[in-house]
């Protein structure tokens, strides 16, 4: 523990004492050990089983609306008949899905996928569990606020999902939920002025910003405090670094669309008009409000989240792929420091071009060629970052494992999600392709073979430390090679489906558009419909060999010892499966992240708590000065 | 297992934990009251000739409860000297005479302010009938010396129950001063003080008005900022006041006995975030009552 200053008094010591005899009776019940723990790495498994499956769910939502865009007004077979004792006898009448429903699904698909699955796994599940053992610490700074942090998500969630269930169906207004439509759906009569799915999706948003906030406060303040000795900036993984900038995304941009949410609340509940213009008309007849508000408001202030948001789902995944990547070249991170300042550069700049995705409101040249302009900017350190991943490969022994094949697709999808965006940032050609599949498929491009497939890739390298043993590699296997070819099925007709006009919220899936007539290699935009939904629901398919494997190899997975892939960083000197508070000695850092293949060595990794003899410091002044502290 | 620099500081940071944590949330707290005053700030460069109101705010009540907010910035700082003197007995008296400010502070804003709004009523007219009612708004002389325009007649209703009757064709309101002499330069600023309602009564015939409100969130982009800017203070100003509370009791007494130092930590940061929810008050004040 750090030395007691003059201020430590006696009580100090008889403090250490009281830990000392709990420590004793250390055995807390199943309770406080699994449900309720302040453990950072209980909370992040907690986060982390939420979060998958969300992501399935919120998977399985998308797979019902495939089979509407496939097959616009027929029945859906089996399920369809199913379905209306979940989500009530109006979602799904005699199997056919109502517009409503439809709506529901699509609004969300989106919320739960980014704020209830990728943001709680990539975010609070792996930086819970990996950021205090990549530093080097006991625990979270604020233990009792992490629990807080993950409670709050839980009751959002459950929040979220519970509003599939009050009259109406959950909210339909896209996971945007811009307005005037948010604030005058599930209104009126038949419907609770609370209990309806538009005012539960904003009172659950509520909490899923508390939790976030919480979380992302104990992340920095984790990182800046509780780093181990020697531990310094420039020796941190790059992991660590990407979580910090992704803390404090989310600690600044989340804010103002709390302030947008209350104001919707206020719109909903007690008749304001933040948001409603003067002279509103709904179903015919004036409504009854003051008016001098803004729609565009909302807009401003969602997507000053919703920009530094995507970053938050894109940076825990460069985060891991970095990580992965050089285990598995076993060489060096190629260009660490560029890597770190192009992240910073990144956090930066993602508060300054939220208004690209305002294109279409007719702000005025002015203000679209400023967020341009940004726009573009930001691609040069995303381009610095994919390079710096391309170049580490370079020259490296690879070993494809599972974690690995997992990156090495990360890298090609992620460049193609990022390339296609270059039309969107740009005014002019953003005007055509504003809200089409192609907008849907160049986002999705970045987070679903991108981000998600990072998450997989980090569930499957720190697996072995969660539970002491790895997952089987050839269902591993099985889940990969499937899963990468549907997303490719999934989403690259959708750029053809885009570049034909088809609108991405279209219920009929572009049955009665004449230009979705048109042929593209083959078959019809509209027909293209087919392929991508039975993609989408082998690809379904293919995670259930991941689910098997996941609860299988808890309990007869391979058995490995603490550092299994060979690794540097500070994680693999924990024991496996890490007992409260972690190490069993306290680890002092004494090199970087990333000394693999290092010459002169009998092993190819050196770890960070390796100290450095005097014979190495000699050569390594002479070769490589900046690396020697 | 214990957590470090918990109370001590980390030799090359030079901080305790919560103290980073403290900055930090008050970091994402401006960011949540910079997003409601951007709001304002919108709404109110949006908002129409004669829509945004002045002068409906009690000033001097505002002013003493701004006066209050800041005597209880002072008090929590000496609460916290008292503590790193080592003088809880002092400490205690501070904290009081803090959590009382707060106290009294959400009185009069739920008992005073508040309340009042709910039963003062604006008829908005339709522009084509504002010529029949210029012996209340005054337009002629107001066009003339290039002020704004008047849209709304505003005072008590005496007739509630003109608002869900039908039959009853006309709303009797007694007018504030402004309506019942519109015409006198008196009125051409709004008044410190708001002058209570004459009983000066204008009937006002419903197929003239656009809408009728009373002084709530619904009247109006500003009054929609008001109570909701001053509502989330007020909720933060409640927390303070728990938390203070939570530190002023027995309880805290023990921690105190264990290590002063480390409540007088917790009432470093408690007093950080309650200078913030001060401060956010600031911003209310000027906004909201004076221009």
């Amino acid at each position: 523990m750090d030395a007691s200053t003059s201020l430590e008094t006696h009580g100090e010591d008889r403090h250490h004492h009281e830990a000392g005899h709990e420590h004793e009776h250390h055995e807390l019940g199943f309770w406080r050990k699994y449900i309720f723990s302040t453990d950072h790495k209980v909370i992040g498994i907690q986060y982390g089983l939420c979060g998958l499956v969300f992501l399935f769910f919120g998977f399985t939502l998308m797979m019902i609306m495939r089979w509407q865009l496939a097959y616009p007004g027929q029945a859906l077979p089996v399920i369809g008949e199913w379905l209306p004792y979940f989500f009530g006898a109006g979602s799904m009448p005699d199997g056919k899905m109502t517009p409503e429903f439809y709506n529901s699904l699509g609004a969300m698909h989106g919320t739960i996928m980014i704020f209830l699955g990728v943001v709680p796994v990539a975010f609070a599940a792996f930086g819970n569990f990996v950021v205090p053992l990549q530093i080097g610490a006991p625990d979270m700074t604020f233990p009792k606020v992490n629990a807080a942090s993950f409670w709050a998500f839980a009751v959002g969630g459950a929040i979220m999902v519970t509003s599939f269930f009050v009259p109406g169906g959950a909210a339909k207004s896209g996971w945007t939920s811009y307005v005037p439509l948010a604030a005058i759906a599930d209104k009126g009569a038949g419907y609770n002025l609370i209990f309806n799915g538009q005012s539960l999706w904003l009172i659950g948003f509520i909490f899923l910003i508390t939790s976030s906030l919480l979380g992302a406060v104990n992340f920095i303040t984790t990182i800046i405090q509780l780093r181990a000795k020697g531990l310094t900036w420039m020796r941190l993984p790059f992991f660590v670094w990407s979580q910090f900038v992704t803390a404090f995304l989310l600690l600044l941009a989340f804010p103002p669309l709390e302030a947008a949410i209350v104001m919707q609340i206020m719109d909903r509940t007690a008749a304001t008009s933040f948001f409603l213009p003067a002279g509103m008309i709904v179903n015919g007849a004036p409504v009854n409000i003051s008016g001098g508000g803004s729609p565009l408001l909302w807009q401003h202030l969602f997507w000053f989240l919703g920009h530094p948001e995507v970053y938050v789902l894109i940076l825990p995944a460069f985060g891991i792929v970095g990580e992965i990547l050089a285990n598995n070249s076993r060489k060096p991170l190629w260009g660490y420091k560029s890597l770190v300042f192009s992240v910073l550069v990144i956090g930066f700049l993602s508060f300054i071009v939220w208004a690209h995705h305002m294109w279409l409101t007719g702000m005025g040249s002015t203000v679209s060629a400023f967020f341009q302009t940004t726009t573009l900017l930001i691609s040069i350190p995303s381009v610095i970052i994919l390079s710096a991943f391309f170049i580490s490969l370079w020259g490296g022994s690879i070993r494809f494992n599972v974690p690995m094949l997992w990156v090495t697709a990360f890298l090609p999808m992620f460049g193609i999600g990022g390339l296609t965006g270059i039309p969107l940032a740009f005014n002019s050609a953003d005007l055509y392709l504003h809200d089409t599949y192609y907008v849907i498929a160049h986002f999705h491009y970045i987070v679903a073979p991108g981000t998600i497939f990072a998450l997989f890739a980090g569930v499957y390298y720190w697996f072995p430390k969660a539970t002491g043993r790895t997952m089987n590699e050839f269902w591993g296997k099985v889940h990969f090679w499937p899963s990468l070819i549907c997303m490719n099925v999934i989403f690259l007709p959708m750029f053809l489906q885009g570049m034909l006009g088809m609108h991405r919220r279209w219920y009929d899936g572009g049955q009665g558009w004449t230009l979705a007539g048109e042929h593209i290699w083959g078959l019809t935009g509209f027909q293209w419909n087919t392929p991508i939904s039975w993609a989408a629901w082998i690809m379904g398919l293919a995670q259930i060999p991941f689910i098997i494997n996941f609860f299988w190899s808890i309990k007869h997975g391979k058995k490995v010892n603490d550092n299994p892939w060979e690794a540097t960083t500070l994680e693999w000197t924990a024991p496996n499966r890490p007992p409260h508070g972690n190490f069993v000695t306290t680890p002092v850092a004494y090199r970087g992240p990333y000394e693999y293949s290092l010459p002169g060595r009998d092993k190819d990794y050196t770890m960070q708590n390796e100290p450095v003899e005097e014979s190495e410091r000699r050569q390594r002044r002479r070769t490589e000065p900046a690396l020697v502290h | 297992m214990e957590i470090p620099y918990t109370i001590s500081t980390r030799p090359d940071t030079g901080l305790w934990n919560a103290k980073i944590g403290i900055w930090l949330f008050l970091a994402s707290e401006v960011m949540l009251f910079g997003g409601l005053f951007s709001a304002y700030v919108f709404l109110r460069l949006d908002a129409q000739p004669g829509e945004w109101p002045h002068g409906l705010l009690n000033v001097p009540i505002g002013t003493m409860n701004t006066a209050i907010l800041i005597l209880s910035s002072v008090t929590v700082v000496l609460a916290w000297a008292a503590l790193k003197m080592r003088r809880y007995n002092a400490y205690w008296w501070y904290m009081l005479a803090t959590i009382l400010c707060g106290v009294i502070f959400l009185f009069v804003k739920l008992y005073f302010e508040w309340p009042q709004k709910f039963s003062h009523y604006g008829v908005f007219l339709k522009p084509e009938a504002r010529e029949k009612y210029e012996q209340y708004l005054g337009n002629h002389r107001r066009e003339e010396k290039g002020l704004e325009s008047r849209i709304e007649i505003t005072g008590h209703l005496e007739n509630h129950e003109a608002l869900t009757d039908p039959n009853i064709k006309e709303y009797e309101i007694a007018m504030d001063p402004v309506n019942a002499n519109p015409d006198s330069p008196a009125m051409d600023r709004p008044h410190f003080i708001p002058l209570p309602a004459t009983d000066k009564v204008a009937k006002i015939e419903k197929e003239d008005v656009e809408r009728i409100s009373s002084f709530g969130p619904w009247h109006s982009a500003y009054f929609a900022s008001y109570f909701t800017i001053t509502g989330l203070h007020g909720a933060h100003v409640l927390g303070g006041v728990l938390v203070f509370l939570y530190m002023w009791l027995p309880v805290s007494k023990k921690v105190y006995q264990r290590n002063p130092e480390h409540l007088a930590n917790r009432v470093e940061v408690s007093g950080l975030f309650w200078h913030f929810v001060d401060l956010v008050w600031i911003f209310v004040f000027p906004l909201f009552y004076l221009l």
